[in-house]
Parts: structure tokens; sequence; C-alpha cells
């Protein structure tokens, strides 16, 4: 049943529905609603999880990595400075191949400090071995977090995820969700079955040292589930399309794309402005579509590659920036359609929470044709001087 | 799609205002959507929020640029802010004020004032406006009914408080529809 409520309320309730038995998470600006609202449940014993308060973030990724290599199902939360805390943990997590599911609420990095949304933080993260889904609206963004622990816990994967969101643009945001029924839930997410776990009785050990024999095997193992996981994916989105009627079955995601000309390639809640504005633009005879990356990583190059063999131009926007190179989406984007003939043009655009418009994106689209692309759109010249 | 843009305070709770706006909206059957413009809200600093109606799923996620309507919770923000920008022709501002404003308004509005402080201060014992003028919102709009407001205010507040605040939305609402 469809509920208005706020985007963190709503990850939360899903969470909940998830059954984590660890929750260990440090708060942090925008992120802050989820992590109060679940210790609210869990003091109030709605869920049966244990919540750990920790002193950092770092703490917080260590504590759930600890419970997950002891077999229990975990979640945290976290964004932007928050998340460069836990850089080693996440390597960790994913070299352990514990199936961790964590929130990203995505958030600029400082400095200058900046509470305000762009994706720098997850995508800063991109070489650790997390899975990365991102969410357009505050349905996906709940149903998502389903779809990560179905897939980071198949025993074909098992390795960490993140469920990125924007902040504040959807976390902060009243909008209408439905939220699956804990039953729902429990039928599309079975107990987490621990491939291997911390056990006295049958002791193992975790993430040990690796010597040049070995280390090599382990990342391309890492690599390998990750490639796995570009048709895990699609199936668990198979199935919560069959028993709950929205579809999360592919990597990508095609808006009128069918017989366009130019296709604007986006992630998260950019997507939604993006579709109103093709809409304008159709209804003014342009042939514009979208192709949304729902999936990060691992990335879909096939499904990419497919999507946009028919275009003439392709204008990608990266809310983030690798700094010394270019957008993150762009590069990958233009190494997928490598050799197409595809012109590929990338655009840094809404860093720091600068609101992007229809007619931004309008805007993009006529340089594109032009072959103005590889720029930052919509610098302010006057704070350059 | 009709828009809302509400300027405020920090501590006049427009934010809250937008969100059971947005909620009562929701219950009287239309999508809504509603968001703060996400700032460092220190207390007395200009703050906005905005709400979306429409009868399809909102996709849309920048701000509110040429609204339907503007709230403005305090007539003194109208010399630091330009309130009207991008308001549409024919559409509506409710403005809290105490005094006859002798602001030059854009042509083509309609203007609504109030006291909503007196009527915040009779019923809640402070000036915090936000439900008072919701109702005169619905009264002004028609986006929202007084009952689902009462409901949605009912969802946010406790017994006292949720009466009181119903008390004050229903003195406004009631006053603009007076005057209509």
């Amino acid at each position: 049943m469809l509920e208005i409520m706020e985007g963190s309320h709503a990850v939360a309730e899903a969470v909940g529905r998830c059954r984590p038995q660890v929750i260990a998470a440090y708060p942090i600006t925008p992120q802050t609603h989820i992590v109060e609202a679940l210790a609210d449940m869990a003091a109030n014993c709605e869920i049966d999880a244990d919540y750990i308060t920790v002193e950092s973030e770092f703490s917080a990724l260590s504590a759930c990595l600890g419970a997950s290599a002891a077999g229990s199902r975990v979640y945290s939360a976290t964004t932007s400075q928050g998340l460069a805390l836990m850089f080693e943990v996440c390597f960790n997590c994913a070299g352990m191949r514990l199936p961790v599911v964590m929130s990203i609420v995505n958030r600029a990095m400082g400095a200058p400090l900046s509470i305000w949304n762009d994706q720098q933080d997850s995508i800063s993260l991109r070489d650790s071995g997390w899975l990365q889904l991102y969410a357009e609206d505050n349905q996906e963004a709940t149903d998502l977090h389903y779809l990560a622990y179905k897939v980071a816990e198949d025993h074909r994967i098992l390795l960490p995820s993140f469920v990125c969101f924007d902040g504040f643009i959807l976390s902060h945001t009243y909008e209408p969700v439905d939220t699956l029924t804990q039953e729902q839930a429990d039928s599309y997410l079975p107990p987490f079955r621990p491939y291997q776990r911390l056990d006295a009785a049958d002791p193992v050990s975790f993430g040990l040292f690796a010597s040049p024999d070995y280390y090599m095997e382990f990342r391309y193992a890492i690599d390998q589930a990750l490639d796995k996981a570009r048709s895990v994916i699609p199936e668990a989105g198979k199935e919560f399309n069959e028993m709950f009627g929205r579809d999360y079955s592919g990597l990508v995601e095609e808006y009128r794309l069918d017989d366009a000309d130019v296709a604007i390639v986006a992630m998260g809640s950019i997507c939604g402005t993006v579709k109103d504005a093709i809409d304008e633009m159709r209804d003014a005879g342009k042939r514009v579509g979208l192709l949304k990356i729902r999936c990060f990583r691992p990335f879909p190059h096939k499904e990419v590659r497919k999507a946009l063999s028919g275009v003439t131009t392709v204008a990608v926007l990266d809310k983030n920036v690798s700094l010394g190179s270019r957008g993150a989406a762009a590069l990958e984007v233009r190494d997928a359609l490598y050799g197409s003939g595809v012109s590929v043009q990338g655009y840094i655009i809404g860093l720091g929470g600068r609101d992007v418009r229809k007619r931004d994106i309008a805007s993009v689209v006529a340089k594109a044709e032009a072959g103005e692309g590889d720029i930052y759109y919509g610098l302010r010249q006057e704070v350059l001087r | 799609m009709r828009e809302l843009r509400i300027h405020g305070r920090g501590g006049q709770g427009s934010v809250t205002a937008a969100e059971l706006i947005a909620v009562a909206a929701f219950e009287g059957g239309v999508f809504a959507q509603a968001f703060p413009a996400f700032g460092v809200e220190r207390r007395g600093a200009p703050v906005q929020a905005f709400v979306r109606f429409d009868t399809k799923k909102i996709r849309l996620r920048s701000q509110v640029y040429e609204p339907d309507y503007i709230i403005v919770q305090d007539s003194t923000l109208i010399k630091d802010v330009n309130v009207f920008l991008g308001l549409k022709e024919g559409g509506i501002a409710i403005i809290n004020t105490e005094k006859d404003l002798s602001y030059p308004f854009p042509k083509g509005v309609k203007v609504i004032t109030l006291d909503a402080t007196s009527i915040a201060l009779k019923h809640l014992g402070l000036p915090i406006t936000n439900t008072t003028l919701m109702g005169a919102f619905a009264a002004a709009s028609g986006e929202i009914q007084l009952k689902a407001l009462e409901d949605a205010v009912r969802r946010r507040f406790s017994g006292d408080l949720a009466g009181k605040n119903i008390a004050a939305a229903t003195e406004a609402y009631q006053a603009v529809k007076g005057a209509a």
C-alpha cells in the first residue's frame, strides 16, 4: 500500500524488514534520520537487532565486519567523510567476502565542507569490491535494500553492497512509497545462510596474510564474483518483479531510447528530472532518451553498449569527478562504446548540491549535439575570478 | 502539476508545514512531494520548503522556481528575499502580517494577508504560524481539505498540541473562506 513518508524513514522500515541481526552506525548528516529510526526500532524491540553504538565510522563498519564473519546479517549507513573513514574496512569486507549491506546517502566530499549532495563519496570507493546500486526515487531506494541482501548473500557472490541514494534530495523528501509487509519481505529474503563463519567448534580464519604466490588469485576471485553479479542481480530483480510488480531486473533502465538520436546517461535522483526534461524535448520534436545506470559496480558494459548502439550522441551526466581525469560514468561509457563510432560527451554536473533543472538537461543535450563536452556544466565565472 | 514554495525563518516550522501539506494532499488522493531547500538552518535565517501536487507520480527533483502558490510566514522577509520570484500569473500569495503591506505586489497575483501570528498566539501561546498558514492555504488553494489537514496534524502532534494546532488552522481557514 502506498504511504507518504520521508525517504529516510521508508529506508529504515525496509531495512528493519530485512531483519538485520546487528546494526552498527555513526550518525552523520544526511544519513542521521535512518539510523535514529533504526535505533528506536531496536530499543522498542520492533526489530530483533543488536544496535551497537560506536565512536566512529571506522568502528561501525569494523563491528559489522566482525558480526558478519560470525554469521549475522548486518547493516550500516553512512555518507561522505563517514565513508572515507571506513575506507580500509570497506576493502577488508570485500576481501573477506562478507555480505554487508550499507546505505550510502550520497553527499559531497570536503574540503570545502559541504553537507549537500553529489556522488563523489560512493564513486570514490568504486575499486573496493562492493556492489554499487543507485536509486532514482524513494521507492527504488527502499526496494534495492531487499535486492542488495539477496544478491550479496548469494553463495555465488558473497560480496558487500552499497545501496546509494542522493542525500536530502531523496533522504529528506516526503513522497509516496509502497513498503513491503514483513510477510512479503520474508517471502523474498530468506534468513542469512553464511557460507562459512567464525565458530569455535569449527575454527576458520578470515582475512589472513597472503604472500605474492596467493594474493592475485584472491583479487581475481572478487572480480569473478562481481562478474557473476551481472547475471545474479537481474535474476533477483526479476523475482522481485514477479512477486511485487516493480521491475529491477535491468542493470540499466531505458527511457524513450528506442528511436533516440541523443541518449543521456545518468545515475540516481537526477534521472527523474531528466525524464521530465526528455518528455518536454520529445514534445518539441527532439529524439532524446535516457539510459539510467542502476548498477555501477559491476559496471554493465555489455548492456550499455547494446542500449546505446543506435544513437549518434551520448551525454553522460556525472555528479562526481575523478580529479585529473573525467567523470566516473563518462569513463565507463566511453570504454563500453569504444570503437562504435558513437560520440560520447561527459558533463560534471550538480556537485556539492548545485540544483539541476529541466532546462539544464536541455542545455546539456544542445551542447552534446554541438560536440561540446568533457566540461563542468554551469560553472560560475564570477566565482572563479 | 502545481507547486508551492514556503518562505519562512528557521524555527517557524516551514519544513513541517510542507510535509504536512503533502501528507494531507496525498490523503486527498493526489501524488505529493515535499522537501526543504536544504540549508544550514539557523534560527531566524531565511528558509524555504517546497511542495508539488500532481495527478501522476512526481519525478522532478529540482527546487521550485515558478510556483503556483507561495506562503510567506514572516512579512519582514519580503525586504530580504524576493519571495514573489517566478510566482505564476494567477498565482496565490499567502502572507502573514499584522499590518497593511504597502509593498508593490506583482500584477496578476492574488495576495491574501492575515495576522497568523495573533491566531497562533491565541491558540498555541507561541508565535509559530505554520499550522495557521496551512489552514489559510487549504482555504485559498483548494489543494487540501481541512479534514485531511486535521488528520495530518494529528499524525504529527499528540493530543492537546494537535488540538491547539487544529484550532489555529481552522480559524485561519474560516477567516480566508469568509473573506473570499
